[in-house]
């Protein structure tokens, strides 16, 4: 792999994602996105005692869920690299206890599943490692209570707020042949405009995601049209228009390639403010629904943001402002159909789609 | 007697909507607005105001939570007259224990039954 520009690197022998799985609430799986999930939680308890230790174990089982689809198991897994938005990564740190491999824990608050794929990238391409599971998870109820107030408090929702995802995400990145190809990262800097409402995080974090997404173009060269689709982690709906408004303002224009995880998770009808948030948002949409378009050809390329608002539940009463991050990966299809990337069904409906569109094309 | 309806109405109405106001156009919380209200309250009482606002709108007055300021007040109020400065201490929970205990011990029963829910 090299370097590339001031920010990205472009690897050699490209990493392949080899299998991808997902676990969501039942709000998410309502949502349009519902039927490409793996799993669903029957309630926000998951059989647990409380909201944390039901995200831990919707944790453990993402993790076992993608190993299982392609018949790996733990100890075929030199690394796990993943982190998550409660107190310390607790979900993180604590589905790992019981897992036989080495572990690195990662905070990027939002775009952890980005930042943990493309490290799993590099670790791959230069040989540090075989095998490595990324992953990250949020919980509605669990992150409301420790970023905001706990539901039960009835705090108000303003329409520009956004819903924290509940559902976690897994991915095995690999030096095999798989259903998708990590390209180039280009990793963020950290950006500061000044927003000081902790509901506001679209707000927040579109300088990032605009930032790093112009950084990616000037880096590789590429332009908008390179990519069939640009998409973020969790901006929401006020978050994308500002995106697109600043891009614009910078001559660059994705209006036409761009969408957002967040928005495309809910209806407008479910209730959820600007739309969804958190790690679990870019995770899951990325595994269960953009991974399996990407390998059955309906997009070639694809550049991934995980957007992260860096803020604190204390600082924030303190009136410090939000920094954010972003995180992009460039992901291309290989040609080859990998069994761990989507739902059976899924693929199935999206392999036929394609063979049918091909069919109107010979006409 | 129909007018004491339409005063507590308009009077208690006012004060609910004005709360509402302060939520939908602040970044405060529920609790901001709790707190502000009992302020009023107790600064209304400790100005004398609020016998006559009970007098002039009753439940209009005594229903929404500023009533607690006055409560509050109207015990430090009585207990200064009777044992002076001490009273500002001892006074505060006089008239309200009855509220405040029942609040304290109602969330704790229901805490024990019920689970957060979605």
């Amino acid at each position: 792999m090299k370097k590339l520009g001031q920010q990205t690197v472009q690897f050699d022998n490209s990493p392949q994602i080899i299998s991808s799985a997902s676990i969501v609430g039942n709000k998410e799986f309502e949502g349009p996105l519902g039927e490409y999930f793996d799993q669903v939680l029957a309630d926000s308890y998951y059989g647990q005692d409380s909201w944390e230790l039901a995200q831990i174990k919707m944790t453990e089982d993402v993790i076992d869920k993608a190993l299982e689809k392609i018949d790996l198991s733990k100890s075929n897994i030199d690394y796990l690299l993943g982190g998550d938005l409660l107190n310390q990564t607790i979900s993180a740190n604590f589905s790992a206890r019981d897992f036989p491999a080495a572990f690195i824990g990662l905070y990027g608050a939002c775009s952890t599943m980005i930042e943990a794929l493309g490290l799993a990238g590099i670790m791959v391409d230069s040989g540090a490692a075989d095998k490595v599971l990324s992953f990250t998870s949020s919980h509605y109820q669990a992150t409301e209570r420790q970023f905001r107030t706990p539901n039960e408090y009835g705090d108000k929702y303003p329409p520009y707020k956004q819903r924290t995802v509940t559902g976690g995400g897994a991915l095995v990145i690999a030096n095999q042949s798989g259903g998708a190809q990590l390209t180039e990262v280009t990793f963020g800097k950290v950006i500061d405009l000044g927003i000081t409402d902790a509901k506001d995080m679209g707000g927040a974090m579109a300088p990032a995601a605009a930032d790093t997404i112009l950084q990616h173009f000037q880096d590789t060269g590429r332009s908008p049209e390179y990519y069939d689709l640009i998409v973020t982690g969790d901006l929401g709906v006020v978050g994308k228009e500002l995106a697109i408004d600043l891009l614009a303002e910078k001559g660059c224009d994705i209006k036409s390639n761009y969408d957002d995880c967040g928005v495309l998770i809910y209806n407008a009808n479910q209730k959820v403010g600007a739309g969804g948030s958190g790690c679990g948002c870019s995770a899951v949409v990325t595994a269960s629904y953009l991974l399996p378009q990407l390998m059955c050809n309906n997009y070639k390329r694809i550049l991934l943001l995980g957007t992260g608002a860096l803020l604190n539940p204390t600082i924030s009463l303190q009136g410090e402002s939000i920094p954010a991050i972003a995180h992009a990966v460039a992901i291309e299809e290989t040609g080859s159909l990998s069994s761990g990337i989507g739902r059976e069904d899924i693929r199935d409906d999206l392999s036929t789609s394609i063979v049918d569109m091909s069919g109107v094309e010979e006409e | 007697m129909i007018v004491d309806y339409i005063l507590a109405f308009i009077v208690g109405g006012l004060i609910c909507a004005l709360g509402q106001l302060f939520l939908d156009f602040t970044s405060y919380t529920p609790a901001h607005l709790l707190v502000t209200l009992v302020v009023i309250g107790c600064i209304l009482t400790g100005l004398g105001f609020y016998s006559d606002l009970i007098d002039l709108a009753g439940a209009g007055v005594t229903v929404p939570v500023m009533n607690f300021g006055f409560i509050l007040t109207k015990g430090v109020l009585m207990e200064v007259e009777q044992s002076g400065v001490l009273g500002l201490f001892t006074g505060v929970l006089e008239v309200a224990s009855a509220g405040v205990s029942a609040a304290i011990i109602i969330s704790f029963l229901i805490a024990l039954i019920f689970k957060p829910q979605e």
